[in-house]
């Protein structure tokens, strides 16, 4: 039998020396732990919440793929006029350069309509995003309350859903940018033959796939930031008010 | 408690206001039970503020304290000034029907939220001079928090929702487990550690809840009606256990509740109706009610 007197004065001695004085903290890795845990189990939102920057991310990392392909082709093909160039020249001695200013304008053309697209995918992915983030934030209200009684301070508040949104974005923007290049690279393999993806130009290609990592993992923090401050800063009791 | 004598058969009397008629000879004596009851009262008062006059032992005090709350156009008074002086080491309830106010006196005490105007002193200290910082820090180490709808996290197993607030506190991650299972142990729950709370059952999610509170070593415990969820025998086991932790370390413990039967262990009863205290009961004068009510249910 366990003597509940004398575990209660255990339990509740004042160990003021060994303390750490006036601190609170709340430390990353707990910070990383607690958000790992929210986001495992709410699976379901989470992948609600991932979905919107799978898709944003994939658009994204399709046309830069598409971007690279492209660029792969017209060099393969610029390089295959100059070698008829050069053989015609040699036959006709006749200079011959089939519509070379056209070529750059539409190139041009092309890439500044993609930009557009890339930046209205992002917007949606964004708001989409923060919509959920919202979502999720609201659900857990009452929790975000009783965190603070146990003396947590806004800005863990902030830190815990921070992390969240930064590990959805960074899951979410993998599996994007996974869709989105290997559908870009199977179309215009498709398209200009099989031995394209040995044409390419793999810095440049992993390079984009890496920014579209960073810009889905940004955004999704970016997108939670306005959710995560306003919970944080709902006075405790108004928190713990919240019937959900 | 009030001593009253039948007009009709000189009958000694003892009561509560519970029973206005003569038990020997039936009479009516409701007015004079009603006299009897206001100068008790006026007594127990004087009694408190003698109290108040010779120790500065509060860890609490409350100084004309009043809460309106804003609904748009409509403002609802939730406290209408509230004067209260809580002694270290006491074990206080709150007494009201729904409504009169508790919560939101909870609220002002634990530093949950701020008051219309009026202050709230623990250990002599404003609370409305705190920062958010040193607000966070009460909440904290000083302060344990119990409520009605237990308020786990749900993510977490029993030992991590007890180790959180020691996370907060900055505790080593060693010092930490031994602690929760050292508290969970107390509660009678050390063989539930890794539940989840859905996995516990209302009466062990509470217990969860009292080790969570005892986390940093607080001088307070606040528990706002810590059994009404719970059914009777859970609820009384849960009383049990906070008094004994109350009197085991002399853990100051301000309990709301609207349950009389939950009221015999307390030093003090605190009656609030509409915001304001109607009356403030003693030990001893609890302890005969409780007799009576005993003797009631018995007879
Ligand atoms: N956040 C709030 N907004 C508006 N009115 C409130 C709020 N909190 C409490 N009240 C009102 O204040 C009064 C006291 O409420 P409360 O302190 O919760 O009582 P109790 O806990 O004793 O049941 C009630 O009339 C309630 O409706
Ligand atoms: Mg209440």
């Amino acid at each position: 039998m366990i003597n509940v007197r004398e575990l209660a004065k255990r339990a509740t001695e004042t160990r003021a020396e060994e303390r750490l004085g006036r601190q609170i903290s709340l430390p990353w890795a707990a910070a990383v732990n607690i958000a790992i845990r929210n986001v495992t189990i709410r699976l379901g939102r989470a992948a609600i919440t991932a979905s919107g920057v799978v898709l944003g991310i994939a658009f994204l990392s399709y046309i830069w793929t598409a971007k690279v392909c492209q660029d792969a082709i017209e060099h393969d093909l610029a390089r295959k006029a100059r070698i008829a160039e050069i053989e015609q020249k040699a036959a006709e001695g006749q200079v011959i350069v089939p519509g070379a200013e056209e070529a750059a304008e539409e190139a041009q053309a092309r890439a500044a309509r993609q930009s557009w697209l890339v930046v209205m995918s992002l917007l949606v992915c964004a708001v989409g995003i923060s919509n959920s983030m919202l979502m999720s934030v609201t659900e857990r209200f009452r929790e975000i309350g009783t965190m603070k009684c146990l003396g947590a301070l806004d800005s863990f508040i902030v830190r815990i859903f921070l992390v969240e949104a930064l590990l959805i974005g960074l899951l979410g923007s993998v599996v994007g940018v996974v869709l989105g290049h290997l559908g870009g690279l199977l179309m215009y393999s498709w398209r200009a033959g099989w031995d394209l993806p040995a044409k390419i130009s793999w810095p440049a290609m992993l390079t984009y796939l890496a920014a579209s990592v960073v810009i889905g993992a940004v955004i999704a923090l970016l997108a939670a930031i306005l959710p995560a401050v306003r919970a944080a800063q709902m006075p405790a009791a108004a928190a713990l008010r919240s019937e959900i | 408690m009030a001593k009253i004598k039948c007009d009709k058969c000189s009958k000694e009397i003892e009561t509560w206001g519970v029973v206005t008629v003569c038990p020997d000879c039936g009479a009516d004596l409701q007015d004079q039970v009603r006299e009897a009851e206001r100068v008790t009262v006026a007594k127990a008062a004087e009694m408190v503020k003698d109290e108040s006059a010779t120790t500065h032992e509060f860890i609490v005090r409350t100084r004309g304290l009043t809460k309106v709350y804003k609904m748009g156009e409509v403002e609802v008074p939730a406290l209408r000034g509230v004067d209260l002086d809580i002694r270290r080491g006491e074990y206080l309830s709150i007494m009201g029907p729904s409504g009169s106010g508790k919560s939101t006196l909870f609220n002002m005490i634990g530093g949950l939220d701020k008051p219309s105007s009026g202050s709230c002193f623990i250990d002599e200290v404003d609370l409305a001079q705190l920062t958010a910082f040193e607000l966070a820090w009460l909440r904290c180490r000083k302060i344990g928090y119990i409520f009605q709808t237990f308020n786990l996290i749900p993510v977490m197993t029993a030992l991590e929702n007890v180790t959180l607030p020691m996370i907060f506190a900055g505790m080593s991650s060693d010092e930490m487990l031994e602690r929760g299972r050292m508290l969970l142990e107390l509660v009678g729950l050390g063989d539930r550690l890794n539940h989840k709370p859905f996995e516990l059952s209302g009466g062990q999610q509470q217990r969860v809840a009292i080790a969570r509170a005892l986390a940093n070593s607080p001088s307070i415990i606040l528990a706002d009606e810590p059994t009404g969820n719970l059914d009777l025998v859970t609820g009384k086991e849960i009383i049990a256990l906070l008094k004994e932790l109350n009197v085991g370390s002399g853990v100051t413990i301000i309990s709301a509740t609207h349950d009389l039967k939950m009221i015999d262990v307390s030093d003090r009863v605190v009656h609030i109706r509409d915001g304001q205290i109607e009356r403030i009961e003693r030990r001893s004068e609890i302890e005969l009610q409780v007799g009576r009510l005993g003797e009631e249910e018995a007879g």
